[in-house]
């Protein structure tokens, strides 16, 4: 199988905190690819390269040849990865359908644009993301006003708005209610298999995780410790250390104790 | 040497004022997050009540009972200020407080005329420190010496009072984060009304004991304001050693250029601003400014979209009227609707960057008078045609934004306001010292448009076509993916920056068509007028914009183009009377706590409570 993703040897340090060490994976084509970790694992300083707000101290990431590593985020969106954000971002003094008009503004790069109304344009386009998240008939209404759930099913739209192949989620159902994260992440599985799209995502929620991805990574304090299907890491060692204890702060103390 | 000594021993002298109003300003903003305009009119108030006080007062230690009498008396004026006009706006979006503190300066400009005249008053000499001291040959005032031995220890006091009290403790944590320490229990109105009394104390003082070396009149609030403004940004906002060491560089750096380099005292203090702004953008001490998106605290802007047919049917009505001015009204109304359009053209241009862009420019005069000073001077230096003129300024004007945005718009907020004020200052001096390219404060006279227009009538019509299409062209640019993108890097830069919008550059093309546009009402001006003068690059003609468009309402689409009209008639109406001050002053200052959404926003949600308006769903 094709590799949409990889990462090659991707560390960040922060002064003398190793936060992610040599950190090497690819996302396959068409998968749902799960990264969870303790909290402090390394996961969102991974992300954030992978989005562009850090730049890796070492490492390559590849979008299939291209290489990605420091461009910014803007950039890496041009080339076909779309994102969701932990805490939704979206533009509040627009209505919903606007937001997602703005993003297929951008991408059909009409940005600097001074003649039409911004309105009227890629309407159609908008309205049938809305209807792809279940939004469309919310799609007149200020933004201000939506429900945290359905902020973040507008941004699953506008982060689909220029096709990307790879999508990249971080904590896509932090701050939901548990039934609506199981629907988030069921829509989402739905639009990966239906739109042919690799999906990279982090969470907390084992639930959502051992439900949807077909595949799971473990990241432990910056280093990738597994990497494998839902069933080897139900059963994997030492991902039960990580997240059962008997792990790490002992670890040391153990050591010290049998020198 | 002797010369350069005591040069350097009256620059530190003077530092003494200047660091006192300036730490003040900084505590203020610091805490209450407030850009407290009327800081230089608690200044003008401590030396007036410090002039009278010595009248009654005698004696050294009159003297100095006076000026700290003055700063009591100045301290409690800013309680009260805080409790009847600033308290009652705190919730009200960010930077709208500037509004009022406008109003306030209106008001006491009034005031201090009723109480004190209109005349320049001397200050006294101090009994006991009259004499001079020879250092080096060259003699000093004994009072200057005085000055700068005080300083340190008012620096040690204040920074006493901040670092090591329980109070001072909790000013600082509630300048780090004024919610947590309302959580814990601090009641925070008392400690805002606190740190303003000490802040408008400390302004009074330094007016006071300045005193001997200046005097009072009616023009100091303003003529310090921009001193103490660019002190607090060179040391940093709300650092108090940072204030002295800019105090002291601005201070010693004046009195050099005085000596050396007369024609550019002006310009200096603001090219220093700009250079320490550049190289580090929060000031010499100052650490980085949380992220507060400034003009957009609050509830959100609503969605808007183009006019329907009423709208347009409204405003089509509106121009029918204005079309027939000239033929029913006297001439005198045409050039009072003529000056008004200027003035709402120049006021949306403003509103678009910073109501759609979220960048709040301190300095946007520096287009609209930059643009005049193209047209005038291309037609008095190369006698250019009137016509090439008028459309070169928009030109001349564009370009000078897209210089001054390219060094501001990195910085955010009140810092990028701090900039945007600097650059504006800067050209503003430097036109007013360049006397020979120029004209200096003479202006430039005799800049008549060409014969076809000349007339008020034919005037008339120009004005009202390029002044009204320029305000349908902004309001165009809003509804366009331009003035889109913009709103988008405004309200989320995460997700803009995500989704392939480089804000910077969007910001940067918005601010440089922003000043085209008021580079444009600077055209119309100056071809009206037939004359231009420094005054329209001044800080004061940048407030005026900045005030209409919180006026109106800064959320709302028409906000600058109903508060300047609304402001320029009241203004027209009012100046008749003699204390014409003190009224718009309190009428600023009622609106804005009768109608914190601005002209527009009020009345939207006012007619939305009545029925008459579809409002918002909840």
């Amino acid at each position: 199988m094709t590799e949409v993703l990889r990462t090659d040897g991707l560390s960040k340090s922060f002064g003398g905190v190793r936060a992610v060490h040599q950190v090497s994976f690819g996302v396959r084509e068409g998968e749902l690819l799960a990264l969870i970790g303790p909290n402090g694992a390394g996961k969102t300083t991974c992300f954030n390269m992978l989005m562009g707000q850090l730049k890796p101290t070492s490492g390559e990431i590849y979008l299939r040849d291209e290489n990605l590593a420091g461009l910014a985020p803007r950039e890496i969106w041009r080339k076909g990865v779309g994102r969701t954000f932990q805490i939704t971002a979206t533009y509040q003094s627009m209505t919903v359908i606007e937001n997602v008009q703005m993003a297929l503004i951008s991408h059909h790069r009409r940005l600097y644009s001074i003649i039409p109304y911004a309105h009227k344009l890629y309407r159609q386009e908008a309205m049938a993301l809305l209807e792809l998240v279940g939004m469309a008939d919310q799609a007149e209404r200020a933004c201000a006003i939506l429900a945290y759930g359905d902020l973040k099913r507008l941004e699953l739209a506008i982060a689909l708005s220029h096709d990307p192949s790879l999508l990249l989620m971080d904590e896509p159902t932090a701050g939901m209610a548990p039934k609506e994260r199981i629907k988030l992440m069921q829509l989402t599985a739905d639009i990966v298999k239906q739109r042919k799209i690799s999906v990279l995502f982090t969470e907390h929620d084992m639930d959502v995780v051992f439900a949807h991805s077909h595949r799971i990574m473990v990241l432990n304090r910056g280093v990738l410790i597994a990497n494998g299907s839902v069933n080897e890491i139900r059963n994997d060692a030492k991902v039960k250390e990580v997240y059962l204890g008997g792990g790490n702060l002992f670890e040391k103390e153990k050591d010290s104790s049998n020198a | 040497m002797g010369l350069f000594i005591a040069q350097l021993l009256t620059g530190l002298a003077n530092a003494a004022g200047l660091f006192l109003v300036a730490s003040g300003l900084s505590l203020i903003f610091g805490v209450t997050r407030i850009v407290n305009f009327a800081h230089g009119s608690f200044y003008m108030l401590g030396a007036f009540i410090g002039y009278s006080l010595m009248q009654v007062l005698p004696g050294f230690f009159g003297f100095w009972a006076s000026v700290l009498l003055a700063g009591v008396a100045v301290g409690l004026i800013g309680v009260i200020v805080e409790i009847c006009v600033l308290r009652p706006v705190y919730k009200a979006p960010e930077l709208f407080q500037l509004v009022a503190t406008f109003g306030v300066i209106l008001v006491i400009q009034d005031l201090a005329l009723m109480t004190w005249g209109a005349v320049d008053v001397l200050g006294p000499r101090v009994p006991g420190l009259k004499g001079i001291v020879r250092v080096l040959g060259e003699p000093v005032p004994q009072y200057d010496l005085a000055l700068i031995a005080l300083t340190p220890f008012v620096l040690f006091a204040l920074w006493y009072l901040i670092s090591k009290t329980r109070i001072g403790i909790l000013v600082r944590a509630a300048t780090q984060d004024r919610e947590m320490v309302g959580a814990l229990g601090v009641n925070q109105a008392w400690l805002f009304t606190g740190v303003f009394f000490l802040g408008a104390a400390l302004a009074g003082i330094g007016g006071a004991i300045q005193l001997p070396k200046g005097g009072a009149d009616l023009l100091m609030d303003f003529n310090i304001l921009a001193a103490i403004f660019v002190v607090v940004v060179i040391g940093g906002m709300g650092s108090l050693p940072g204030a002295y060491i800019a105090a002291v560089l601005i201070s010693v750096l004046n009195v050099f250029g005085v000596t050396y380099i007369p024609q550019s005292t002006l310009v200096l203090m603001f090219v220093v601003m700009a250079v320490v702004l550049m190289v580090k953008p929060y000031g010499l001490l100052g650490r980085e400014e949380v992220a507060g998106e400034h003009g957009q605290v609050g509830e959100p802007e609503r969605p808007f979209k183009p006019a329907g047919t009423q709208g347009r049917l409204l405003v089509g009505g509106l121009l029918a009227i204005l079309a027939f001015v000239p033929l029913f009204g006297s001439s005198f109304l045409s050039v009072l609707v003529s000056d008004v359009l200027i003035f709402c053209l120049f006021a949306a241009s403003l509103h678009f960057i910073l109501g759609l862009g979220g960048l709040v420019s301190f300095g946007h005069a520096a287009y609209f008078g930059g643009g005049a000073y193209v047209a005038a001077l291309l037609v008095s230096t190369v006698g250019a045609p009137m016509e090439v003129a008028f459309l070169l300024a928009p030109v001349g004007a564009c370009l000078g934004a897209v210089i001054i945005g390219w060094l501001c718009i990195r910085l955010t907020g009140v810092y990028f306001a701090m900039l945007t004020m600097a650059f504006a200052q800067l050209l503003w001096s430097l036109v007013f010292q360049w006397d020979e390219f120029t004209g200096g404060d003479d202006g430039l006279v005799d800049i008549w448009p060409a014969p076809w227009l000349s007339g008020t009538t034919a005037y008339y019509y120009l004005t009202l076509v390029v002044g009204v299409g320029g305000i349908i062209f902004l309001r165009h640019m809003a509804h366009t993916p331009f003035g889109y993108a913009l709103r988008a890097s405004r309200d989320s830069k995460r997700q803009a920056e995500a989704t392939g919008i480089h804000t910077k550059r969007i910001q940067w093309a918005a601010f440089a068509f922003a000043g085209a546009m008021a580079g444009l009402a600077g055209s119309l001006f100056v071809f009206s007028k037939g004359s231009i003068f420094p005054t329209e690059l001044e800080i004061a003609r940048s407030f005026d914009a900045l005030i209409v468009i919180f006026l109106g309402g800064v959320k709302t689409l028409s906000g600058a183009v109903v508060g300047g009209a609304s402001l320029e008639f009241v203004k027209d109406f009012l100046t008749r009377f003699e204390y014409w001050r003190l009224t718009l002053g309190l009428l600023i200052i009622v609106v804005v706590i009768l109608a914190p959404d601005g002209i527009v926003g009020s009345l939207r949600k006012f007619g939305e409570r009545l029925g008459v308006l579809r409002g918002v769903e909840n």
